[in-house]
């Protein structure tokens, strides 16, 4: 069996720095995986990679068994990998459906449809009309995540999904995610909030300069272990 | 004596139907596409001596000679913004203004050497010189009139377009953040090349009425770009219908101005913008 995303010895260059070095990495279908390192440790240029947003790489990114390299975004994102970016990235003069519709546009035909997207965030519903600047971060969040789904992906990655929001509205949003998985979708989720992002996933890579320098299951290491090689001491 | 200056706004607000034509298309790639087009006026022009061309070398009526214009000027607007716009968009507001201002050279030249530097009108027979009664001394010319209703409907028509369609709800998202929609996997370039066809749709219009209104020459552009230019800032940058109501305005001003002496027609306009715009530097609708 392949899996949904294999990524072997990726090398992602910004100019003469390298950002993310040899790095192995493999997402199952329905598979929350995360990415967890400090601030510089490469997680965006991964995710950046993958969606085909960086000038240089090298190595391969398999996405279903097919080679994701020199594609487009717009092709990448029609084979099915969506993303929620950090900071949300919403375009603020749209209205939220037509945020959300956006994402239709983008995607790939598939299950999700602008109802499913408001029975999971009925408050989305109630504020399809107004504009996305004027809602909260967390609702933005929502939007934000929405879109993505509504690609239709088989591959969703989050750029730290949490960043700047209550522990109320992260909690809301990370239990979302395991419904998502649980249709078969595999997750990449990068995080700086360790303890959030370890509770949810199936697997984790610590990301440390460019290099793993741990992966395996939350289950099998502990907290203390994780946050040695996530700061490197 | 009132009869005459009732008239006299009349005429005005008429002639800024033309003027809102001209602009419209100008305020789409102000506005929403966030750049300036040097070459708006030499456009508008190129595509009237097409007009002229299709109506004098193959003997269309200027209404058959327009309606072709149309999916021409679509397509160009669409293969300009595509090979040539886009690859200086988003490196500075410069670039696109010298290679605007190139373009806006080279049409005026080519048009030269193709057609020699006389003014031109495109005869539209009876149409052109009917008028309607509206009572109290006031009546209007049957073409002026129809290019009026024109703008109104091109004004309506692009709202539609921009805020109640899917395309129109992408060309916006583009507007708002083009890094963002780059890095989901919007297709920017494509969606403005789109948006650039509808400004081509806009100077074809506007190029089909000009024709047979106004004399044109191969060096005519300029002096259309800024009477465009003013209505887009009067109205407000990114509102359509102040771009409308912009056009009126320079449109009355201009007639007002002529009323009391001829040469004062065109600097009245000047004069009023300049004045609005020093009261209200944003614009009477601003939209940001």
């Amino acid at each position: 069996m392949t899996a949904l995303l294999a990524i072997e010895k990726l090398s992602v260059y910004h100019g003469p720095f390298r950002a993310v070095s040899e790095l192995d990495l493999h997402v199952e279908e329905g598979e929350i995986v995360s990415i967890i390192g400090a601030n510089g440790a490469g997680k965006s240029s991964l995710l950046n990679a993958i969606m085909g947003q960086v000038g240089r790489i090298e190595g391969a990114i398999r996405f279903g068994g097919e080679s994701l390299n020199g594609l487009s975004t717009p092709a990448i994102v029609g084979r099915g990998v969506a993303l929620v970016p950090e900071g949300r990235r919403l375009f603020p003069s749209l209205t939220v459906e037509e945020n959300l519709n956006i994402g239709v546009d983008i995607g790939r035909s598939g299950s999700f449809r602008l109802d499913d997207i408001y029975g999971m965030f009925p408050i989305l519903k109630d504020k399809r009309r107004q504009l996305a600047r004027q809602l909260s971060g967390g609702q933005q969040q929502m939007v934000a995540l929405g879109r993505a789904l509504l690609a239709n992906p088989r591959l969703l990655l989050c750029d730290e999904i949490s960043l700047g929001l209550a522990p109320v509205v992260i909690g809301e949003l990370y239990e979302i995610l395991p419904t998502i998985a649980a249709r078969g979708i595999g997750i990449l989720l990068v995080e700086q909030d360790i303890g959030r992002s370890l509770a949810v996933a199936d697997r984790f890579y610590c990301l440390l300069e460019g290099h793993v320098n741990l992966s395996g299951r939350p289950a099998d290491t502990t907290r203390d272990v994780v946050i040695s090689h996530y700061f490197g001491v | 004596m009132l009869g005459v200056w009732v008239n006299q706004i009349v005429q005005g607000v008429l002639l800024g139907g033309l003027y809102a034509l001209f602009a419209m298309g100008l305020s789409l790639s102000v506005g929403i596409m966030r750049f300036v087009n040097i070459a708006h006026g030499d456009l508008i022009v190129l595509v009237s001596f097409l007009v002229l061309s299709l109506t004098t070398s193959l003997g269309l009526s200027p209404l058959v000679a327009g309606l072709i214009t149309l999916p021409i000027g679509f397509v160009g607007g669409y293969l300009l913004q595509r090979f040539l716009l886009q690859r200086v968009l988003g490196q500075g507001v410069l670039p696109i203004i010298l290679v605007t201002f190139g373009l806006s050279i080279i049409v005026q030249n080519g048009l030269q050497g193709v057609y020699g530097a006389d003014t031109r009108l495109v005869r539209s027979g009876d149409f052109a010189t009917s008028t309607v009664m509206l009572g109290g001394g006031v009546n209007v010319g049957l073409l002026p009139l129809t290019i009026f209703v024109a703008a109104i409907l091109m004004v309506f028509g692009l709202d539609l377009v921009l805020y109640r369609t899917r395309i129109g709800a992408r060309i916006r998202a583009v507007s708002d953040d083009v890094a963002a929609a780059n890095l989901i996997g919007l297709p920017s370039a494509r969606i403005y090349a789109v948006a650039m066809g509808i400004v081509g749709l806009t100077v074809a219009i506007s190029a089909g009425f000009m024709a047979v209104w106004t004399n044109f020459d191969p060096t005519s552009g300029p002096s259309r770009l800024i009477v465009a230019f003013e209505a887009v800032v009067l109205g407000g940058l990114g509102n359509l219908w102040g771009t409308l109501i912009g056009g009126i305005i320079l449109g009355i001003a201009q007639t007002i101005g002529g009323q009391f002496d001829a040469a004062w027609q065109v600097l009245a306009g000047h004069l009023v913008f300049l004045t609005i715009f020093l009261i209200r530097p944003q614009g009477l609708f601003p939209k940001y």
